[in-house]
This record gives structure tokens, C-alpha cells and sequence, in this order.
């Protein structure tokens, strides 16, 4: 199907509209304008195969993007900030699973044709190239598909986030990938449907191998991995439908995602093949999630407003149970009075805080924490020396000491903030349950740490309100 | 086949731009930035929107049900980036009034 020359203009326009995109959002000022170029060129793709395609059944494929939409704008309204990242996978891999089945129906196609009068009269075959990129389309759109699913489990907690691994593994992920390779060969050898169905069933299987020895600390990683692999099929299902734009949009996904993942473990100290296969070799699992029940100081409210009001410099350390408790607007309102009273508070970002990278920074936003006092790890390291009180907020495996003196720990390596320099630590928590990571942290035992127990926001009114009232 | 070759190289060279475009992003827009292109790749719209197009039967179910997926991650995924970064843009100002 040939597509008129006004129809490539406008994808052209397209295209460039998807480079102003990412560009746009590696910005902080330009990345809203970003994302609705973006959102833009998405449209205005999507709409031009009405006017030129000559497509049947137009009303269902209205009617199934319709439903599409729908469930995409409630999904993406009435996600709490603090899922953002599963929905980020879950969006990540129904994308994966869409590539897969446009690519089993080319395949089909592929396989009509093969069978065609007019290409077994003349000898022609489907070109080995197509075939090719058929294969890898489905194999890892499932791929994507499958383990994100996995990874909204984890981070919904539905199922444990430490690595699952059992004996077999390894076998079954190299049986799998050479039963995937053999199965790919068969359908460039000639597109018959049985085998690219089966190629998705083992990608779906390989999908759920990959993620599951992942642990939960290293799975955000995983989901911009997966990301840049549905990226890369949907540019090979570009290459399949001889469409342009979805080749180009599709590899600058691959591309930049397979950057992006890179530079999020540097920010971790983490190697990519460490994250997907390190839980393979065993003996990362340190202190397997159990409660201690050594002794720690704990204190009220009333104490710890004591401290934090008469430090000249505070830090606060907040992670991902602040924003779980909601206590974020709390804690600002706590800041606020501090700072009034003369104190030098600031926020120290961990780059991993949160669930994904930069994470926390989106939930502060949310409650209006000015960006100024946002300051990132590298940039308030040093400080931590001269601070009187940290105070560690729903945050765990980014302060733990472990990251830099066990070896054996599965965060070891992991650039950390150095709280464990300050005078005094206060650690608001919860209970004494380990961290995503499931590691036990030793600040929580050292004599300078203080720790207050209680639901994070529950615990933060009552220290707003002992702070207000000295 | 030289067509094969026109599109390796539109391949390399949005491999390059990918890379190049994003290489100062600073670690604040890892999320949004990850969260955009994943909804960039919903693209893949089109692709399932064509085949429908051509589809019957069993087939067209098959269809249908790609372009729902593929909806589902680029409808959702530009929008709930923009959730994300009008947090962003909305910063210091009312700040200042409370004091």
C-alpha cells in the first residue's frame, strides 16, 4: 500500500514532533511543552491512516479507541502519585502486548501471501528482513509485555519484591531463549502462524524468568529497561508495515531508553547486567527480611521537636513512606515553621528516592515544596558533617551504611547520603521492617539515632504541633 | 535490496538523535522523561489501527484488541506525564505569600 506524499510529509512533521518531544522533557522548564508535542504528533499519526488508508470496519476501530482512551484517561487520573511508577509498567506493557499482536497479524498476513497463486506461481518469497523483524516484535513485545506485569506486581506489592529465584532458572530462562531463537528460525525459514504464536507464548514466559530474580530496589530500572524494549519492537513493526514514523519514534524510544536505563544505574552504582542476573548467582540476599529485635532508642513527639528546634541546620531526609502516609504536606508545613524560627532546613534528594528516579521530587512537588530546597545528593553530601539533626522520613535503603561497608549487601555499591556523618539522626518509622531493598540498616542501632515510631503523618502532626508549641 | 538500506539508515541515525537529545537530562526528570517516551511508543496505534483496517474475523478481534492496548498506553501515558509535570512547573510562588 503506497501512502500519498502528503500523508509522508505529515508524518515527517510527526517524527520531528517526537524528537522536539524528548528534547522538551529532558528539560525542567521545557518539558510539559515537550510532552504535548508529543501528545500531538501521537494524534495527528494516528489519524492520518482515515484519510488515506481506505480502512474497513472504521466504527470498531473507532469504538476499541475509544475504550482505549477511556481506560488510559481514568487510569491516568485516578492514579495516587506514589503508583506512578506501576502504572508507568503497566502502560509500558500493554504497549509491548499491542506490537506483539499487530506483529502476529503481519505474520498471518505474511503467511496468506507465501501461500498466494501469484508467489507460488512465480517462486517469490516473503523477504527474510521482514520475517525477521516479525519475529523480534513478537518475541519481545511479550517479553515487555509479561514482565511488566511482573514489575506492577512487585511495586503493588501483590507479590513479594525481594528476588524470587529457584533452582531451575538459568535452565529454564536458556531453554526458553533457545527454544525462542529455534522458533524465530522456523518463521523466517517460512511464515507459518502456529510458530509465531508459540514464540509469543515463550516470550510471555521469558518476560516473567527475566524480572522475577529482580529485587525490588533495582525495579525501576527493570521498567525502563522494558520501556526501551518496546521502544525497539515497535520501530521493527515499523519496519514490518513500512511505516516511517512508527520506525522513528519507535527506535528513539529504544535509544534514548536504553540511555536513560544506563544513567539510572550509574546513579545506583549498579550495572544492568548485575541487576538482571546478579539474584542468579545467589548469596545477595542479606539479612532476608527478618526483624531484629536488638535494642534501639526510641522517643515522643515532644523530644523531637526539642532537637529539631533548637538545631541551627536540619536536613530531611524523606523516601518513599512519606509519601505513602501522605504526610508530605505535614512535613512541609514543619519546614516552614522551622525555617520561621530561624533554623537552615533543606531536603537531600537521594536520586533513587522514591520508587523511581526522581520520584520524590514529583510527590514534594505535589505538596508545593519550593524546588530551591530540593537539593540532590551530590550537592548536600558534604553538609551532612556540619548538620545537627537528620531527619529520615519514610526513607531507609538510601541511608544505609550497608551500601558502603558490606560487600555482601544486595545495595553494596550504591551511593548513599552520608547521614550517618550528622550529630544526631532521627529516623520517623513505621516499624523496624527493613527497607524496598529488605536489608537490615545498623544506623537505626548506632547511640546517635532517635527514632520515632507511628504512622508517618499521624507522627508528623504531633511533632508539628509540639514544634509550634515551644 | 536498497530500500532495505534506506531504512537501516533512518534506523542508525534515530538511534544517534535518541541518544543525543537526551544526554543532559538531569536525574529530577528521570520519571517524566521515562514515563513520556513510554507513551511516545504508543504509537504503535497506528500500526495496530492499519492492520485492523485490512482485518476480518478472527483476525479483526485480534485487532481490535491491540488498538484498545495500544490506546490505553498513549492515551494514558501523555496524560499522566502531564499530571506529572504540571507539579513541576507550579513551583515556589505561594511559597512566599505564607510567610
Amino acid at each position: 500500500m503506497a501512502i500519498p506524499e502528503w500523508a509522508q510529509l505529515l508524518y515527517l512533521l510527526c517524527a520531528v514532533g517526537f524528537i522536539l518531544a524528548l528534547k522538551g522533557l529532558s528539560g525542567p522548564k521545557t518539558a510539559r511543552v515537550g510532552n504535548l508535542i508529543g501528545a500531538g504528533a501521537a494524534v495527528v499519526a494516528c489519524t492520518l491512516p482515515f484519510f488515506y488508508a481506505d480502512l474497513d470496519h472504521v466504527v470498531f476501530i473507532l469504538a476499541a479507541v475509544a475504550i482505549g482512551s477511556a481506560i488510559g484517561v481514568i487510569g491516568a487520573r485516578r492514579v495516587q502519585m506514589t503508583q506512578m511508577p506501576q502504572l508507568v509498567a503497566l502502560f509500558n506493557g500493554v504497549g509491548g502486548g499491542a506490537a506483539a499482536l499487530v506483529a502476529l497479524l503481519e505474520l498471518r498476513h505474511f503467511a496468506e501471501l507465501a501461500d498466494s497463486r501469484l508467489y507460488v506461481e512465480r517462486g517469490l518469497d516473503v523477504p527474510a528482513a521482514y520475517l525477521v523483524a516479525t519475529g523480534f516484535t513478537i518475541l519481545v513485545g511479550s517479553v515487555s509485555f509479561a514482565g511488566s506485569v511482573v514489575t506492577f506486581a512487585k511495586l503493588q506489592e501483590l507479590m513479594t519484591s525481594r528476588p524470587v529465584v529457584f533452582p531451575g532458572l538459568p535452565i529454564a530462562f536458556g531453554g526458553g531463549f533457545l527454544a525462542a531463537l529455534v522458533l524465530a528460525g522456523l518463521i523466517v525459514n517460512e511464515p507459518v502462524i502456529w510458530a509465531g504464536i508459540v514464540l509469543g507464548l515463550v516470550g510471555l514466559a521469558l518476560g516473567v524468568l527475566l524480572v522475577l530474580p529482580v529485587g525490588g530496589a533495582d525495579v525501576p530500572i527493570v521498567i525502563s529497561l522494558l520501556n526501551a524494549f518496546t521502544g525497539l519492537t515497535v520501530a521493527a513493526g515499523g519496519y514490518v508495515l513500512q511505516n516511517t514514523v512508527l520506525l522513528v519514534a519507535g527506535t528513539l524510544v529504544g535509544a534514548s531508553g536504553t540511555f536513560l536505563t544506563l544513567l539510572m544505574a550509574g546513579a545506583m552504582g549498579r550495572s544492568v547486567p548485575n541487576i538482571l542476573f546478579g539474584a542468579l548467582k545467589g548469596g545477595s540476599t542479606l539479612g532476608a527480611g527478618e526483624v531484629s529485635d536488638r535494642p534501639v532508642r526510641s522517643a515522643g513527639p515532644a523530644d523531637v521537636a526539642i532537637l529539631l528546634a533548637y538545631a541551627e541546620r536540619v536536613i530531611v531526609v524523606p523516601g518513599y513512606g512519606l509519601a505513602v502516609a501522605q504526610a508530605q504536606h505535614t512535613l512541609r508545613e514543619l519546614v516552614d515553621v522551622l525555617i520561621a524560627r530561624g533554623t537552615q532546613v533543606d531536603y537531600a534528594i537521594h536520586p533513587v528516592a522514591g520508587r523511581m528516579p526522581g520520584h520524590m521530587n514529583v510527590l514534594l512537588a505535589e505538596a508545593q515544596v519550593p524546588y530551591e530546597q530540593l537539593i540532590e545528593m551530590d550537592d548536600i553530601n558534604a553538609d551532612f558533617k556540619q548538620t545537627d539533626v537528620v531527619l529520615v522520613v519514610g526513607a531507609n535503603d538510601v541511608v544505609n551504611p550497608a551500601a558502603r561497608t558490606t560487600p555482601s549487601a544486595p545495595i553494596y555499591g550504591m551511593p548513599i547520603l552520608n547521614v550517618d556523618e550528622a550529630k544526631q539522626v532521627v529516623f520517623m518509622k513505621r516499624s523496624m521492617r527493613p527497607g524496598f531493598a529488605g536489608i537490615e540498616n545498623e544506623l537505626l542501632f548506632d547511640p546517635r539515632t532517635t527514632l520515632l515510631f507511628g504512622d508517618a503523618k499521624d507522627s508528623m502532626g504531633k511533632l508539628l504541633a509540639a514544634v509550634k508549641a515551644l | 535490496m536498497s530500500n532495505d538500506i534506506t531504512w537501516l539508515t533512518y534506523f542508525v541515525l534515530s538511534v544517534f538523535v535518541g541518544i543525543e537529545v537526551i544526554s543532559k537530562v538531569s536525574s529530577t526528570l528521570h520519571t517524566p522523561l521515562m514515563s513520556g517516551a513510554n507513551a511516545i511508543h504508543g504509537v504503535i496505534l497506528l500500526g495496530a489501527i492499519l492492520v485492523a483496517g485490512e482485518a476480518d474475523g478472527f483476525a479483526l478481534s485480534i485487532a481490535l484488541i491491540a488498538i484498545v492496548l495500544a490506546a490505553v498506553n498513549m492515551v494514558g501515558g501523555f496524560l499522566v506525564t502531564d499530571r506529572m509535570l504540571q507539579m513541576f512547573t507550579r513551583k515556589p510562588v505561594r511559597k512566599e505569600v505564607e510567610h
